[in-house]
């Protein structure tokens, strides 16, 4: 379930946008009226019934963005990120939906925590927000939690994200009993005896720098272990932040296998490798590693055959002063929710290396799917969730300071292409830039 | 809306760019020039150690902090000792007894220490990139004694200068590493210092030990070490073996496949380490006490070179006729 901010709907027509909906097939230069938050027409003139023009000519109009994986802090450290700050950076990235990870303080392992989030979000939540709930109880990988009643209190998913599921068995009772709840796990790959408190990808660049490395085989080995009890069970799985080739190659054996596995992928997995990190800049240490050129080019080939569904931002917003320490010293994690569309833009469709109607349903659809929310989707009588992209607009990272309480971007200072003009959701136009 | 937005104010949040002032911090920042002039500076100042009177005035006036996060006889008393006999003045911060026991971070100490306006700030820490974050937050000039398992490059220039003192040359020799390359910040300073003079490099030791990837010749074999001009003999870091790792399955193991015994080397084979020994483990107490074991010339080396690091970094460029005069000193 997803939950907002009570606000009625906008009236606005947007008039000559390229409209792009790449589930639907639709590329064409369109009109779109929104009465009261619905889409009420789509075509080549439609009339203006007295709303607010929005003149789009040149720009793209897509349905927005959906965000599988964001970290709101909240509870227990609203200073890094609260549910309003988080799903106003959301809103400035052209997304209309964001689902938050369980891993806070207190885990969200019981559904009087969830309840508690759920109304926080119906005050103060931009666009809509979605809440997982955690496999095991605190996380610790020793008792499940009761997933029955997270499922009826709104849960979206379940996950131990931060953390593995260490024992095979109990990720084994995990899939059965989630069955039950129809709701799928999102997994979080990796073999703690093999990453052993790592930094960084074990490669050259952690051999000369003489970080300990966090080798591409601790995630593959879980990866592989997952999509084996997935298959033996045959209940559907989530593979989060994928960033190794070997992960992205048992991924596609298993669904080639017809496994219900899926996969997301991180902006930053998309366009950095290890080699970032001679800069020992503690904005690009994450959880997993950035890893090897062959890995990251892997990851590319599987958001574009589809292998992996959905982009995911895995924003990790962290207090100023905990990154502003020695690398090894620094916390994992990246913010991505202002930024995502734009890099992407700039690295790899503009070079040719993604086409833009893949980017566009990998942020959106995709992820929708994977996690059975409603697709954002261009229509009439749908609900407007839709993104306005200015793409030959640019604009310099962190300039005009950042939505997220947090600023630990690693593209601070860089000019992207690829401006969000526009998003609405849930009906309510909720960010013009 | 959010109730707030993040405005940076300053741009100490972005990647570290190029340093402006002249740093020592790793040998990977350096070109053979760099080495040659100052292992030169460093024979021009062993020059002035006969000496009745050793102290020279060079550094007048200036302030050397040193400051210490991890423990340290040679390295710290090296450093200290090649402040004064320039004549600078020292301070010596150490972790333990001063406000990091109380939780301040690093880069309020750094901001602390900087107020004193030191010319240079010589700094070992256990984190990788911690001069970087130093160099970053205050104007001193920044000499890295150690970070983490990444870089000892002073440690890498004494040991081109005791080289080159004993053997005659840099150019190609051939130098056997053995022990723990893993954690070893020594190991991976000279691999990059070596490659700039021209030395051969391979490193030797157990496979886990070994890091993956290194850009250079590595062997499980011990019997390798007997083709190398000079066999350098790398501390087994017992401190930095998590309990359990099976690295190795016991020293005992290690010591009768890798240690370094007379059986081992040919005869007139040359010896280093960077110390502390554990004799009787990484080394036979007959190979660190023989004639060929130079490990005591590594620590004369020292104190010349880290002379020629403060005197670089300060004046950046080789040791002029006025840095001699050791007149009104004494």
């Amino acid at each position: 379930m997803l939950w907002m901010k009570e606000r009625p709907g906008d009236d606005l027509v947007v008039r000559g946008a390229r409209v792009l909906d790449p589930a639907q097939g639709i590329d064409a230069v369109l009109d779109v009226r929104i009465d009261a938050g619905v889409i009420a027409a789509v075509g080549e003139t439609v009339d203006a019934n007295g709303h607010r023009v929005v003149d789009a000519t040149g720009l793209v109009l897509a349905p927005a963005f959906v965000d599988p994986h964001v970290h709101l802090r909240t509870p227990g450290r609203e200073d890094e990120e609260t549910i309003a700050s988080g799903t106003a950076a959301a809103a400035v990235g052209g997304y209309c939906a964001i689902l938050a990870m369980p891993n806070t303080d207190p885990i969200v392992d019981s559904a009087a925590t969830l309840g508690s989030l759920a109304d926080a979000a119906r005050r103060e939540a931009e666009v809509q927000v979605g809440f997982l709930a955690a496999i095991t109880r605190n996380q610790e990988g020793d008792e499940l939690t009761e997933m029955g009643e997270l499922a009826d209190a709104g849960a979206v998913a379940f996950s131990d994200d931060g953390v593995p599921v260490k024992s095979a068995g109990m990720m084994r009772r995990a899939l059965q009993y989630a069955s039950t709840t129809g709701r799928p796990l999102a997994l979080h790959c990796e073999e703690k005896t093999l990453s052993r408190g790592g930094h960084v990808h074990e490669g050259r660049v952690a051999a000369e720098l003489g970080f300990a490395g966090y080798p591409s085989v601790a995630e593959s080995v879980m990866v592989e272990r997952d999509l084996s009890l997935a298959a033996y069970e045959e209940q559907p799985i989530h593979l989060l932040h994928l960033s190794a080739a070997e992960s992205v190659a048992a991924l596609r054996r298993a669904r080639d296998g017809g496994v219900r596995a899926s996969g997301e992928v991180t902006p930053h997995h998309l366009c950095l490798t290890d080699e970032a990190v001679r800069s020992l800049d503690s904005n690009v240490k994450m959880n997993p590693p950035l890893r090897a050129e062959r890995d990251r080019l892997a990851l590319l080939e599987a958001l574009r055959d589809g292998t992996i569904e959905a982009i995911a931002t895995d924003h990790a917003p962290h207090a100023r002063h905990e990154k502003e320490v020695p690398f090894e010293a620094a916390p994992f994690g990246v913010t991505g929710l202002e930024t995502a569309f734009a890099v992407l833009y700039t690295r790899l469709v503009e070079p040719g290396l993604l086409p833009l109607e893949t980017l566009l349903e990998r942020l959106s659809a995709g992820p929708a799917r994977v996690y059975g929310l409603d697709t954002p989707t261009i229509a009439a009588g749908a609900t407007a969730n839709l993104v306005l992209l200015d793409l030959a607009r640019t604009h310099v990272v962190g300039e005009s300071g950042f939505r997220s309480r947090s600023p630990n971007s690693w593209l601070l200072g860089e000019t992207l292409t690829g401006t969000v003009a526009i998003t609405v959701a849930g009906g309510a136009v909720v960010h013009e830039g | 809306m959010s109730q707030s937005s993040i405005r940076l104010v300053n741009d100490d949040l972005r990647p570290p760019g190029p340093p402006p002032r002249r740093h020592c911090i790793s040998i990977a920042d350096m070109t053979r020039d760099d080495v040659e002039r100052l292992l030169g500076t460093a024979r021009t100042f062993e020059s002035t150690m006969d000496r009745q009177v050793k102290k020279l005035p060079t550094l007048k006036g200036h302030l050397v902090v040193n400051l210490f996060y991890e423990s340290s006889t040679r390295t710290s008393s090296s450093f200290e000792l090649a402040a004064k006999r320039l004549s600078a003045d020292t301070m010596n911060i150490k972790s333990s007894g001063s406000s990091v026991d109380k939780g301040e971070s690093l880069k309020d100490t750094a901001l602390t220490l900087g107020a004193y306006d030191p010319d240079v700030i010589v700094i070992r820490h256990p984190e990788i990139g911690a001069p970087q974050l130093v160099a970053r937050v205050t104007e001193a000039h920044i000499v890295n004694a150690g970070d983490g398992k990444n870089q000892h490059p002073t440690q890498a220039l004494l040991d081109l200068y005791t080289i080159q003192q004993q053997l005659g040359r840099l150019d190609g020799l051939h130098v056997a590493i053995v022990g723990d390359v893993l954690h070893s910040r020594v190991a991976r300073s000279l691999v990059q210092a070596f490659a700039l003079v021209g030395i051969r490099c391979t490193l030797v030791g157990p496979p886990a030990l070994l890091p993956r990837e290194m850009p250079v010749e590595s062997t499980t074999e011990i019997a390798a070490i007997r083709d190398a001009d000079v066999v350098y003999i790398l501390r087994m870091q017992q401190e930095r073996m998590q309990a359990g790792a099976n690295y190795v399955p016991s020293l005992r193991e290690y010591t009768a496949r890798w240690g370094v015994t007379p059986e081992r080397l040919r005869p007139g084979q040359k010896v280093m380490h960077p110390g502390p020994m554990n004799r009787g483990v990484e080394i036979d107490p007959r190979v660190a006490d023989s004639v060929d074991a130079l490990i005591e010339t590594q620590v004369r080396s020292g104190l010349v070179v880290r002379m020629a690091v403060l005197y670089d970094v300060l004046t950046g460029g080789p040791v002029g006729v006025q840095a001699l005069t050791a007149a009104e000193v004494a």
